[in-house]
């Protein structure tokens, strides 16, 4: 796991629901296959509704047309992220596309679990609202040795909450390592064996 | 210190006397669900984690219910049904229902309930976060992705932080042209969309206790709106009724203790209760209907996990018997059984079948259809800037289909009464007359 993750800011408000993460007419593509699961990166956040699409002044595209990859790597949001249905289509589009954290006031709980469980990214909480601190483009680091982040743009350092009990699946990589790694599954178990 | 019935069933599956909120244990699932939208990635990680010749931990308790991009000619979608055949064939897995064939069912969390696969005691879990319906049978049942899903598949277990519970009491009795959607609406709007996230929500009361199933699911169905884990009602007799004639299989009943733990209580008089709409683009976005008169529809939508079953119907055609819709009125049955019911229920003689096309609404078959828009040939669809009235679950922005639309969420009887005058009209209008 990286105890450091830099990257530009896309930030988004309250309640950013699964149906604006990834509408789900999108759903039909395959997350397995190389080529077809890009198409989750090209329409990764295409939901959310433009004015509310990379705050605080809106209209920002989180991909440029067609791409499946985002210029963004941190996406910031308000409170309740990730809200509605249980599709991890949602956080998979996300790290298709090129997202390494996001941090929210707070999050629903199966998107939060999602992202743990699945390794997509890590979900970070910070108490401060951030959505009123940071902009869209800002310049964000955010080091897990003191468990901050820092917006370079604007020199300010903010405290993340702690990851609590989840920080053992989140540094193993995923639940499956986490359960190798604790005996629940053997080791072995892994590609046809 | 006493336990609630969601902490008693979550003990009871980790082998444990007791557990208290907070707790993250491991528990065996008893069911696990998935259908044609979230199986094909649970599968591709199961083999990947646990080997391409790997087994299902269970065979007999895992279901594979399709029932979300069914009725389409995009590739894609029907290429994913294949993938489920496939699994299925590989697998010799018992619990599939095969779209285009006689097997079919239609919207998972009821098709669930008529096959009995809902037993009070019981751990279910499913790829589907509106798998909180099956908790109206006093079971545990919550949503979760592909990731844990394709865990249990291999394991039969997934770790679980025991949820606080909320306690949502009903006295008395609900006045005749309020129904269960109503009653939750209000609950969400009273604790918003994140006002029970993490939490189980537990539904006491005689008025609770005097709903049918249907409606006691839909009190369950729609947890998930206010962020919460599962929704729960103890079962009773009513409950023992439904599951007899659908299984045989064994069931347990759990009561939450006099002295057990509730993070939040309220009671509602049930008398006091009004039709309520969740207004764009939130399910907690509360008004009452008589607030809501002068909004003009587009169309009507009656249909889903959350609106489409039988008693939604039996509503909705009370109100429409004998009268022409004024707006495009969509019906969409959740299931087959439902669909047959049409055909059978009668009211002064006519079936709901008749009235429904006598009225001049669209029949559509059963699946979950224009709830969460799905691909572009999908029937009932919103358009455009449209402004709908539907009987699902949630009216986030593009949900329905189309990023300029307008969705209100309401009752079967409101967006029936609604249909009838083409604009938001209080039931109680036409049945108390």
């Amino acid at each position: 796991m990286n105890k450091v993750i830099e990257g530009i800011a896309y930030v988004l408000g309250n309640d950013i629901d699964t149906d604006q993460i990834i509408p789900a007419e999108h759903l039909v593509y395959s997350l397995s296959d190389p080529e077809e699961r890009k198409h989750y990166g090209q329409f990764a956040l295409s939901g959310v509704p433009v004015n509310q699409a990379g705050l605080p002044e809106g209209n920002i595209p989180f991909t440029e047309n067609g791409q499946s990859e985002s210029k963004y790597s941190i996406v910031v949001g308000g409170k309740n992220f990730g809200c509605g249905s249980s599709r991890e289509h949602a956080p998979a589009c996300m790290e298709i596309a090129g997202i390494r954290a996001v941090i929210a006031e707070s999050y629903a709980r199966i998107f939060y679990r999602n992202s743990v469980d699945g390794g997509f990214f890590i979900p970070f909480e910070c108490a401060t609202r951030l959505v009123e601190e940071i902009k869209t483009g800002d310049d964000l680091i955010i080091d897990l040795n003191v468990n901050t982040i820092t917006n370079r743009s604007s020199n300010k350092t903010y405290d993340l909450k702690s990851l609590g009990e989840v920080i053992d699946i989140i540094e193993a990589g995923d639940i499956f390592e986490y359960a190798r790694k604790t005996g629940m599954i053997p080791s072995t178990g892994r590609g046809g064996n | 210190m006493g336990m609630t019935i969601t902490e008693k069933i979550l003990a009871a599956h980790a082998g444990k006397d007791s557990v208290r909120p907070g707790d993250n244990i491991w528990v065996n699932a008893d069911v696990l669900m998935t259908h044609d939208v979230c199986g094909p990635g649970t599968f591709a990680i199961f083999k990947k984690q646990f080997g391409e010749n790997a087994k299902v931990w269970d065979r007999d308790k895992v279901v594979i219910i399709p029932d979300h991009f069914i009725f389409t000619k995009d590739t894609h979608a029907n290429r994913n049904i294949d993938i489920l055949r496939q699994f299925v064939q590989e697998q010799s897995l018992p619990h599939y229902f095969d779209p285009g064939t006689d097997n079919y069912k239609g919207v998972c969390h009821i098709a669930l309930a008529q096959e009995g696969f809902n037993r009070p005691g019981d751990i279910l879990f499913g790829t589907d976060s509106h798998t909180s319906t099956s908790g109206a049978f006093g079971m545990f049942s919550t949503g979760i992705g592909n990731t844990d899903a394709a865990f249990i598949l291999g394991t039969g277990k997934l770790w679980v932080r025991v949820p606080e519970t909320m306690c949502f009491e009903f006295i008395g009795t609900f006045p005749e042209h309020i129904m269960a959607k109503d009653v939750i609406l209000t609950v969400i709007g009273d604790i918003g969309v994140d006002g029970a996230t993490y939490r189980a929500m537990e539904w006491r009361g005689d008025a609770v206790m005097k709903l049918s199933m249907e409606e006691r699911m839909t009190l369950c169905n729609m947890a998930i709106e206010a962020g919460g884990k599962n929704g729960i009602i103890e079962a009773d007799d009513v409950t023992l009724d439904y599951v007899r004639q659908r299984t045989d299989a064994p069931y347990k009943i759990y009561h939450s203790d006099n002295d057990a733990q509730y993070f939040f209580k309220k009671t509602y008089n049930a008398s006091e209760m009004e039709p309520i709409v969740a207004k764009p683009h939130s399910p907690d976005n509360k008004a009452k209907v008589s607030e809501c008169l002068d909004v003009k529809l587009d169309r009507a939508y009656i249909g889903s996990c959350t609106g489409g079953k039988i008693t939604d119907f039996m509503a909705a055609a009370r109100l429409l018997k004998g009268k022409k819709v004024k707006i495009d009125t969509f019906i969409v049955p959740a299931t087959r059984e439902v669909e047959q019911d049409l055909y059978k229920e009668k009211i002064g003689g006519e079936t709901l079948m008749d009235i429904f096309k006598n009225a001049g609404a669209y029949l559509g078959d059963p699946s979950c259809a224009a709830c969460l828009g799905g691909p572009k040939d999908t029937f009932g669809r919103a358009k455009d800037n449209q402004v709908v009235i539907s009987t699902t679950n949630r009216n986030f922005p593009g949900r329905m289909g189309s990023k300029q639309a307008y969705v209100y969420l309401a009752s079967p009887y409101t967006a029936a009464a609604s249909a009838l005058t083409g604009h938001i009209t209080n039931p109680a209008e036409f049945i108390n007359n």
